[in-house]
């Protein structure tokens, strides 16, 4: 065992994501995205020798949250599980990085949760010190909101350049069966839809959503041969600082670092021209047009253009969220996974009909914590 | 409540999840909070390494993780950098909507403050602005001393 080199994703399963799954308790969702992911990749749960669960207390209503679903995750008893409370690309992160400690082979990686149940303008306003924050009425809106304002005063972005991100995503969710909202949009609509809290506007917001998921990664060295085979090339994680007025918000510094990480291992150099497709955290419009920044797809201040010359639509350069993104459907702390999913899906050409054609190298990237505070990137590939 | 799915009565429950809790401000926090009280001044901390001013106050540098000593004091008044106009309904701010949310870099600080903004139409907030700290006349040491801030 050396490095990424030495690691493959297997196996991939998801829910459909809905507004809310009345019918299901948090353990019927995540088994139901476990046993997806086993029999994609063809395993049973005694070839997992380690799984890491993934929610957040606060969204369950419960404390030790990951740990309630083990029956569910088929942890059994005696086996090795351990949780990550953040998204799912970084329980991700984490269940490699057992592998490359040397003491795991077949790690299981699940995430859950429920929008639905509870009030997110009072969950997200928990994310904030109580001391200076939460009394202002923060929350993951009105942050948002600062944030799409101070991007668009810094670089010049207007408001029809993130509802073209609506637009595009929208329509491309059309053709994804997990995806919430099938609905098309035309820019008129995002413009005119119901303002929020201004410059962001209700179709520039991901829903609310349920939804669980789950990969199998591998350090076995008879997975690179698997019929599922995703070689993981490179992954880069980093955190900025947690006081919203302590950085620029206007910049996605730390995705640009862990960008670089990942792009270093994958030996990637022009990621416009070597990326294939990208599913990134478009948790609002805007963000989408950050990240393509952060991510190296263009400069900084250059995600309006990107996506006025039609870059990232699908039949673009380097189509970004195919699958429709979160803002066709945004379990949180799954959101994540679900891109490194459907980033391997694309790879495998196993997309269906939101899949690009000729895949080599696919880039997910998940988020955790207000505007974007900390990053994980994975480039996947043949 | 309960919904049906198929012959199944599905139910839910209701929470009664209600945990008090008591935050220690600190040592730091605390003189900065008391000084909105008694002087209705507003104080940052300066690290040694790097200089970057921070309001509200830091112990260690976000930065470079030096520890921080230096208190200076900073103007009650500085430029909005953003804002936005809240249109919905939260119990967890005072007053009813549109309410105003802005980032503020007070004149002599390196850092944003998040606070809240009014005294101004909301269709007349600009960003680059110049705005000022409204003190209440009762204050308890607590960050809405500063009742808001509004342009000059």
């Amino acid at each position: 065992m050396n490095g990424v080199e030495d690691i493959t994703i297997i196996g991939v399963g998801q829910t459909a994501i809905e507004r809310e799954k009345p019918a299901d308790t948090f353990a019927d969702m995540a088994y139901e995205a476990v046993t997806k992911a086993l029999d994609d990749a063809g395993m049973s749960i005694d070839d997992i020798d380690n799984i890491v669960t993934t929610s957040n207390d606060f969204w369950d209503g419960r404390t030790i949250s990951s740990m309630a679903v083990n029956d569910a995750v088929g942890a059994g008893l005696g086996k090795n599980i351990t949780t990550v409370e953040g998204d799912g690309t970084f329980s991700a992160f984490y269940g490699m990085c057992r592998i490359l400690s040397g003491s795991y082979k077949n790690s299981l990686i699940v995430t859950h949760v429920k929008g639905s149940i509870s009030d997110n303008i009072h969950i997200t306003n928990g994310i904030f010190d109580p001391i200076y924050m939460r009394p202002i009425g923060l929350d993951s809106l009105n942050t948002a909101a600062l944030q799409m304002r101070r991007y668009m005063a810094k670089y010049g972005i207007s408001e029809e350049q993130c509802a073209k991100v609506s637009v595009k995503n929208h329509a491309n969710a059309l053709k994804n069966p997990y995806a919430q909202i099938k609905k098309t949009f035309t820019l008129e609509d995002v413009m005119d839809s119901r303002l929020i809290a201004d410059p962001l506007k209700l179709l520039d917001c991901s829903p609310i959503s349920d939804g669980a998921a789950a990969v199998i990664i591998s350090g076995e060295e008879s997975a690179k041969k698997h019929k599922n085979a995703v070689k993981v090339r490179g992954v880069g994680y980093c955190a900025d600082a947690y006081f919203l007025g302590d950085r620029d918000l206007a910049d996605a510094n730390a995705l640009d670092m862990a960008a670089s990480r990942a792009y270093e291992s994958a030996e990637i150099v022009d990621p416009l021209s070597e990326i294939d497709v990208a599913e990134v955290y478009d948790a609002f419009s805007y963000m989408e047009l950050m990240w393509y920044e952060g991510l190296g797809f263009c400069a900084p201040g250059g995600g309006g253009k990107l996506i006025d010359r039609g870059v990232t639509e699908m039949d673009g350069k380097l189509p970004v969220n195919p699958s429709g993104g979160l803002l066709s459907g945004h379990p949180v702390i799954t959101g994540g996974l679900i891109r490194l999913i459907e980033a391997c899906l694309q790879v495998r050409g196993d997309a269906g009909d939101h899949q690009v054609k000729g895949v080599k190298t696919a880039l997910a990237h998940g988020v955790n914590g207000a505007c974007g505070q900390s990053h994980c990137v994975w480039i996947v590939g043949r | 409540m309960a919904q049906k799915q198929q012959d199944q009565e599905l139910l839910q429950y209701e929470s009664r999840i209600k945990v008090p809790y008591t935050w220690s401000v600190g040592e730091v926090g605390s003189r900065f909070l008391m000084e909105l009280k008694e002087n209705r001044k507003i104080w940052a901390t300066r690290c040694p390494s790097c200089d970057m001013v921070f309001v509200p106050p830091k112990k260690t540098c976000t930065y470079c993780f030096s520890d921080i000593h230096e208190w200076v004091e900073v103007k009650d008044e500085g430029v909005l950098q953003t804002f936005t106009v809240v249109r919905y309904e939260t119990p967890l701010i005072p007053g009813k909507p549109p309410y105003i949310i802005g980032i503020i870099m007070l004149d002599g600080a390196d850092t944003g403050l998040v606070h809240l903004i009014a005294g101004v139409p909301h269709d007349k907030v600009k960003v680059g602005m110049r705005v000022k700290a409204v003190f209440e006349e009762k204050r308890k040491g607590h960050i809405l001393d500063i009742n808001h801030f509004k342009p000059i």
